[in-house]
């Protein structure tokens, strides 16, 4: 896969113009993760409503890879249920090792991170915003997390 | 003079090699990695901070200790363990001359330098760091000069205070004086940032501190590849580098202690050939520094250590400095000239060694990183460089880091800026 293929437009007009970008008031989601070997943060806000994600936003410092992919997932994450949210998780994940679990339709922008799997160095990029998602959400259907 | 490692014949000289000290294309041959290519583009290689190349000569030490005299060492009765004792004590002795210590007696062959520091932080701190004592840091440490005295202070209650970092990432030598206290018992500092760059003087900290009455151990992993090193010129107590960070394998490095503070302490750890005399319920230990080496030591590792000594030596530590200065100075120069760029460290290439870190607008180091790797072949580094306190100061989340080393050149710089500029355009930032 080319350089293009990991720079695509999408992922720097996400980069560049994030979505869902900030903070809530008195989140029921509240995580904060940073990848140890480079340095990258996020902080990842939601309000929950029953099994539903009603809102998500997201700050970090990251590179384009990472924000970006932050940014797309709040877009196809907010306003759906958690098994909705589990489901994308899985897809990236396995997205970041060449495997197809979602349609092309159901990723939409996020198809343009499939060439990530070509940059071995940069698939934690692209998984921080989902594996630190996925811890939160561990937490919150944890019965013994509160 | 050059000396001559293996039958690589000399480039064709250069114009410019007339006013360099040694002949870097030429030098560059003898690196087995650097002949590497990428999509038909010769590897430049700018990640010599974490780790260099390691030269045929090295690589051919190696080879020859384990296919001609491998034998453990200090206890074999055979002639082919003399040889390895002598081998290995031998480098040692290139370690001593090369820093200028006293003794062999003073030169303790660890990990890296990152165990130099904790084996510091852990026999002579847990003897003479008590409750309420001060250890003075900077702002610019490396983490492993400052998670291992972290640990201690934490155990002994003791205070951890830091020389805050000038604007320019230079330290000022009256804050220096103003931290330290009668409660102060060791200054630990880095002697090059592996991050900035920057060069500190050493030896006037070290004469403040002693003057207070605390003890010196200078970080030396980012110098004493660089710049000719001599401890007792310095003045420090203890004294820290690793190997592989300047030709050597990995997992060899140096601690050395004067003899005076290492004669008073303790063991690091226990094991076979650190002792003189076992009984079930106690030992006695060896003398210095085997005391301080415990275990089956990385012998190859010492062997490679002294032929990268050699090595550096046939062209003299002035010269690779002098080289390193002059292609810093290039770097720093055309960066600045560069749309969009923000650099860090001392701008003046004495106070600094070569090491230049910096940013590009609108473009995150990793990102750099990469595009710099796939499309011009040129390896550099981004992160935090385990530096994240001096991030934090510097506010920035991480920085693109390229570092010299004697196989370098200007043409390096320029395929770095190149790389620059086509990383500008597919970011669309303008350049």
């Amino acid at each position: 896969m080319s350089l293009e293929g990991l720079y695509q437009e999408i992922i720097l007009d996400h980069y560049k113009s994030p979505r869902n970008q900030g903070k809530l008031e008195n989140p029921d989601i509240n995580i904060f993760e940073s990848n140890p070997l480079c340095g990258d943060e996020i902080c990842i806000h939601g309000k929950l409503d029953g099994g539903l994600v009603k809102d998500i936003r997201f700050e970090g410092k990251g590179c384009s890879i990472s924000m970006a992919s932050a940014s797309m997932m709040t877009e196809v994450i907010k306003g759906h249920g958690a098994d909705h949210a589990k489901k994308y998780i899985d897809g990236i994940k396995a997205m970041m090792h060449g495997e197809e679990k979602l349609s092309d339709d159901e990723l939409g922008d996020m198809e343009a991170l499939k060439g990530v799997a070509d940059f071995p160095a940069r698939v934690k990029c692209a998984l921080l915003a989902w594996t630190t998602l996925e811890k939160a959400l561990n937490q919150k259907t944890d019965p013994k997390g509160r | 003079m050059l000396k001559k490692d293996d039958s690589t014949p000399p480039s064709a000289p250069q114009s410019r090699a007339a006013f360099l000290p040694f002949d870097p294309v030429d030098l560059r041959g003898r690196f087995p990695v650097l002949s590497r290519q990428y999509d038909g583009k010769r590897l430049v290689y700018l990640d010599n901070p974490a780790t260099t190349q390691k030269p045929r000569s090295v690589i051919q030490a190696l080879t020859r200790y384990y296919e001609t005299y491998n034998a453990n060492v200090h206890r074999g009765a055979y002639r082919l363990a003399e040889e390895s004792t002598a081998a290995y004590e031998g480098a040692r002795e290139k370690v001593r001359e090369f820093i200028n210590a006293e003794s062999v007696e003073e030169i303790i062959f660890t990990r890296g330098a990152t165990e130099s520091i904790n084996l510091a932080a852990f026999a002579w701190g847990r003897s003479f760091v008590s409750e309420g004592d001060e250890i003075l840091l900077t702002e610019m440490e490396h983490h492993s000069n400052l998670v291992p005295w972290q640990i201690l202070a934490q155990e002994k209650k003791a205070l951890l205070k830091f020389v805050p970092m000038e604007p320019d990432g230079t330290l000022d030598i009256r804050k220096v004086a103003d931290l330290l206290t009668k409660r102060t018992v060791l200054i630990s500092f880095t002697h090059v940032s592996n991050v900035l760059g920057t060069i500190n003087p050493v030896r006037q900290i070290a004469d403040l501190a002693h003057s207070a009455g605390a003890k010196v151990f200078v970080d030396g992993a980012q110098g004493t590849p660089h710049l000719p090193v001599d401890v007792r010129d310095f003045h420090c107590d203890f004294f820290a580098f690793s190997g592989h960070k300047m030709c050597a394998p990995t997992g060899i490095g140096v601690l050395y202690v004067k003899k005076s503070v290492l004669e008073h302490m303790p063991p690091f750890q226990g094991g076979g050939d650190m002792i003189r005399q076992v009984f079930l319920d106690h030992s006695t230990w060896n003398d210095l520094p085997w005391k301080f080496e415990a275990g089956t030591p990385d012998i190859a590792g010492a062997i490679g250590l002294g032929a990268a000594i050699d090595f550096l030596k046939s062209i003299g530590m002035p010269a690779v400095r002098e080289h390193e200065k002059r292609l810093t100075r290039y770097a720093v120069d055309k960066l600045r000239q560069s749309r969009g760029i923000t650099l860090y460290g001392p701008l003046d290439p004495d106070r600094r060694g070569g090491v230049v870190s910096f940013n590009v607008q609108g473009i995150h180091p990793h990102d750099l990183a990469t595009i710099l790797d796939r499309e011009s072949a040129v390896a550099i580094r981004a992160g935090h460089h385990c530096a994240q306190p001096l991030m934090k100061k510097l506010n920035v989340a991480a920085t693109a880091r390229a570092g010299f080393y004697v196989y370098n050149v200007e043409d390096d710089v320029d395929r770095l800026i190149l790389g620059i500029q086509r990383a500008q355009q597919i970011f669309k930032v303008p350049a």
